[in-house]
């Protein structure tokens, strides 16, 4: 059901073009759990504060809770679920698996957005550059070694 | 050479984790079904009061709104416990600012907010008491004036505001002060914390037209959260069907109801679906916290370090309801002695209404109190002893065969061989970190500690399959710590199967077997035992029908690894799958195994404790640790930063090494938090920092960059599966006082009080 001031955008989610109405106030992360039913990005605070929400948008780690829906207008968004490769864990999520990085998993999605942005600017950054990367990123399960072990053992394996 | 394990102490992946990485793993808000309404609740604005009126008559014209509900739409029960003093919705009066006063349920978030906001509830404003000071002064106004007509399972006497009070004695402290060489004595204060799991509470209530009702939602238990919404609503337990999704962790903070009930009663008020999902700052307002506590504490030793005497009394402030209160207090009070013996001991304890949001069980459940107090003296006593910090601990720590505080037997205990580990690590490690800055002082710290891993009962159920693959189940909810993997990976093993080969399913009411909650580090040893001894069950079975098969005795036959039976010594052998078609389809029926137990281990002992109103005669088994921190100290401004922490476990055994290290580094962290940065603050009544904005937790900056995680195996439970113990909490156990130690090591200044804040060590060095 559209509404008289609702906007029509255009945009590209995860590699497919997508045309919707939003209304005005609605944000990305609304958009995308309750509009396109893409509910790997979490709600962990609507504030801006935890990470969980993090999208890249235009190739940028952004907080989807803080983005209003209809500026995406013409923009890439690229959800947890689109770093997909083939149906398969990328190599940075792989790493969060294997390294024990993720327990509960809420923080995951945005952690995994965060940490692949990341290793597109640095291919090889040090564990200071990657705590510094996470710093927005709350997770309160697993005191964050085991994912800046991760971000380190996914920079070597797409390093050899 | 033949390999030794299957599956336990391999570090396997977590089973759930590619889902969660790749995003599709589903918590309780990502689930929407057809025709489903949204949730909001009323909390209520004031912090003590008597609602004289509540109109709807505004809130009922906003589009979209289907039900609102009131106390007085729901039955009249008082629930709890230990006290029932808790009710689904306000009735007659609210006692915390965020107390659930109405229900909206509407086609849209947005409706249901708007409505929930234009309820107008007339309150008459009632005195409030919001500190420990104001509960306990003379002539407080009561936040429960009813209480004595309440019901309680302990006739406990009431006091004012204190509605359960404690004590335990050993030996005579009173008749030993005088021979102690040196004596230490100081108050010692700790905040309420937040749990700040980073999924906030949700529930998806789904009615059918058969009266059941479905309920998925973050709890760490189905099964309690059933019999809870039963006893609030009075629904029989056989309509009530509680699933479990991905729960975004829980720390204690999802052991009790959330939000559940108000959902199953909007659901079947309105007859459709209803999501309740909170926001985080109705999350922190609404639900619980740490218990906020005052310790007086007392410890008199000999010139050796020899302890002599301890006295202590602790006052916990429970918040607006008693909860799982009086449980947190008892246990607080029995880890008042720490790993520690001690002869002449006298603990009083008291939990104390206030009018503020419910404390409840949280991570270390009133030990990371009593032993920032206990662990804090024990640095005290070594600098007036002259004596090295661990020394003092190794000459007193607990050994096999020592009694717990209540006179219950430790039988395993690696608590020396921790302060051993750690000892080495710190001589070789702290003079090769890098210096510290120029202006910070650096300081060394440490703190022993323990916790139990028991408690209740727990069950499971296990098949084989036609191929010889294995189907488990329990009712263990994994809320993040990782039993997902770890109870299959205890299953695998006894069957000399890799982990590939068990299945295990999802907690559902309908179908899964009984497990009471995850809670009490208790999972790995409890639920552990149980599917151990259901697979043992169903080996036996498996052994006895390859005996017939294969004509000759159980007794000559061994599993080889990956599902074979074979006769020892000969190259006869039968397959897991054989074993299972046959019994399928010929004798005997399918193979399975069951097992139910609840915790059997001794219990205290009225010879050696004169005990009063423990809220449980019995614990668990004990698990002991030793954690060592670095800190820099700005001397200018006070800022503390942890720059390394080794913590070091008695684990009996990692059953997934991996997944441990994550634990105790997990804990370790949020004890840097509780230490350092996190405390809820309250004004008239009114939580001023309910937002991630104001209320910090360690991020990936403020978290030590390095935390070392020793696993001592040396002590193994005899009970446990495969001598494996819990972890889930002792980590963060002794985490503030090291730091606390350690920062007395930089600058000299003592603070009895956490947080450290930056400006606390401050004014600690300024007034030196
Ligand atoms: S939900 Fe967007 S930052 Fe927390
Ligand atoms: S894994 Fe639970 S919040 Fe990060």
């Amino acid at each position: 059901m559209t509404e008289s001031n609702d906007i029509p955008i255009r945009l590209t989610l995860n590699k497919s073009l997508k045309s919707v109405f939003c209304k005005p106030t609605e944000t990305l992360l609304s958009l995308l759990r309750d509009g396109f039913g893409l509910t790997g990005s979490k709600r962990g605070c609507n504030q801006g504060l935890c990470g969980a929400c993090t999208v890249l948008i235009d190739g940028k780690p952004m907080r989807s809770c803080l983005t209003i829906a209809a500026t995406c207008n013409g923009r890439d968004v690229v959800t947890v679920e689109g770093l997909l490769e083939n149906g398969k864990l990328s190599t940075m999520q792989q790493a969060l698996v294997d390294s024990g990085g993720v327990q509960c998993g809420f923080c995951t999605p945005g952690v995994a957005i965060a940490l692949t942005s990341l290793l597109r600017e640095d291919p090889k950054p040090d564990r200071t550059k990657i705590r510094e990367a996470l710093s927005g990123h709350l997770c309160r399960c697993s005191g964050y070694i085991k994912i800046v072990d991760a971000a380190e053992a996914a920079a070597e394996k797409a390093g050899s | 050479m033949t390999q030794e394990f299957s599956a336990v102490g391999l570090s396997s992946a977590r089973r759930d984790s590619s889902e969660k990485a790749g995003g599709a793993a589903k918590f309780a808000d990502d689930y929407s079904v057809p025709g489903m309404l949204y949730g909001a609740i009323l909390g209520s604005p004031i912090a003590s009061g008597r609602i004289k009126s509540i109109d709807l008559t505004e809130a009922k014209t906003v589009p979209g709104v289907v039900s609102i509900l009131t106390a007085d739409d729901l039955p009249d029960r008082r629930v709890g416990s230990f006290i029932k003093d808790e009710v689904t919705l306000a009735r007659g009066y609210v006692r915390f600012v965020g107390e659930p006063v109405a229900a909206v349920a509407a086609e849209t978030k947005e409706a249901a907010d708007l409505a929930a906001q234009l309820i107008i509830v007339d309150f008459e404003d009632l005195p409030s008491v919001c500190s420990l000071d104001e509960a306990l002064a003379e002539d407080a106004p009561l936040v429960h004036p009813g209480q004595d007509d309440y019901v309680r399972t302990s006739e406990t006497p009431t006091n004012g505001n204190i509605f359960w009070s404690a004590s335990i004695l050993e030996g005579n402290p009173d008749a030993v002060w005088d021979s102690c060489d040196v004596i230490v004595e100081d108050t010692y204060e700790t905040p309420g914390q937040y749990h700040a799991y980073m999924e906030p509470c949700s529930a998806l209530a789904e009615p059918d037209l058969a009266g059941r009702i479905t309920v998925r939602s973050t709890a760490q238990s189905i099964f309690y959260i059933q019999g809870r919404i039963s006893d609030e609503l009075d629904i029989p337990m056989s309509n009530i069907r509680c699933v479990a999704p991905k729960i975004g962790g829980g720390f204690g903070g999802k052991n009790g109801v959330s939000v559940q009930p108000i959902a199953v009663a909007l659901a079947r008020a309105s007859g459709r679906p209803v999501k309740i999902t909170l926001s985080r700052s109705q999350d922190m307002e609404m639900l619980r916290s740490r218990h906020p506590t005052r310790i007086r504490m007392r410890t008199g030793a000999k010139k050796d370090g020899t302890l002599v005497a301890r006295e202590a009394e602790l006052w916990f402030d429970a918040g607006a309801y008693t909860d799982e209160s009086p449980a947190v207090l008892s246990f607080g009070m029995l880890c008042s002695r720490g790993p520690y013996n001690c002869p002449n001991i006298s603990v009083k304890g008291h939990a104390v209404y206030t009018n503020k949001l419910k404390a409840g069980s949280f991570r270390g459940f009133g030990n990371p109190q009593a032993t920032f107090a206990s662990e804090s003296q024990l640095d005290a006593l070594a600098v007036k002893l002259n004596m090295d910090p661990i020394e003092l601990r190794r000459k007193n720590a607990m050994k096999a065969g020592d009694h717990w505080l209540g006179g219950q037997t430790v039988d395993s205990c690696a608590m020396t061989q921790c302060l051993d580990a750690l000892d080495e690590r710190l001589k070789e490690e702290v003079s090769a970190l890098p210096p510290a800055e120029e202006g910070w002082q650096r300081g060394v710290g440490v703190s022993g500690l323990s916790h139990i891993s028991g408690l209740m009962g727990t069950s499971a159920f296990v098949n084989l399959r036609a191929d010889g693959t294995v189907a488990l189940q329990t009712g263990v909810v994994d809320i993040g710590q990782g039993s997902d993997t770890v109870l299959p990976q205890i299953c695998a093993e006894t069957l000399r199967l890799p982990l590939e080969s068990i299945a295990y399913a999802a907690q559902d009411t309908d179908s899964s077997p009984y497990n009471w909650k995850t809670a009490a580090s208790r999972i790995t040893y409890t639920a552990g035992r149980a599917v151990m001894q259901a697979t043992v069950e169903m080996r036996e079975r498996i052994l006895r029908d390859a005996a017939d098969m294969l004509e000759c005795s159980k007794d000559d036959l061994e599993l080889d690894i990956g599902g074979t039976v074979r006769v020892v010594g000969a190259d006869r052998k039968v397959s897991f799958r054989e074993i299972a078609a046959r019994a399928f389809n010929r004798v005997g029926g399918p193979i399975v195994g069951q097992h139910a137990f609840a915790f059997d281990g001794p219990r205290f002992d009225p010879k050696r404790a004169a005990m009063s109103n423990f809220a449980f005669d019995n614990l668990g088994v004990y698990v002991f640790g030793a954690v060592g921190v670095v800190v820099d100290v700005d001397t200018v401004t006070g800022k503390t930063i942890v720059q390394k922490v080794w913590s070091a476990h008695d684990i009996g055994r990692a059953i997934n090494p991996q997944s441990v290290e994550g634990q105790v580094q997990g804990a370790v962290v949020q004890g840097v938090g509780y230490a350092l940065l996190e405390e809820l603050v309250w004004e008239n009544g009114r939580l001023t920092n309910p937002s991630f904005m104001d209320y910090k937790i360690p991020d990936g900056m403020d978290a030590p960059s390095e935390i070392t995680v020793m696993l001592i195996e040396e002590a193994p439970e005899a009970t446990g599966p495969f001598g494996a113990k819990g972890i889930g909490e002792a980590p963060i156990v002794g985490v503030a006082p090291a730091i606390a130690n350690a920062v007395f090591n930089a600058t000299g200044a003592r603070l009895t009080r956490i947080p450290m804040t930056s400006e606390r060590v401050l004014n600690g060095i300024l007034s030196l």
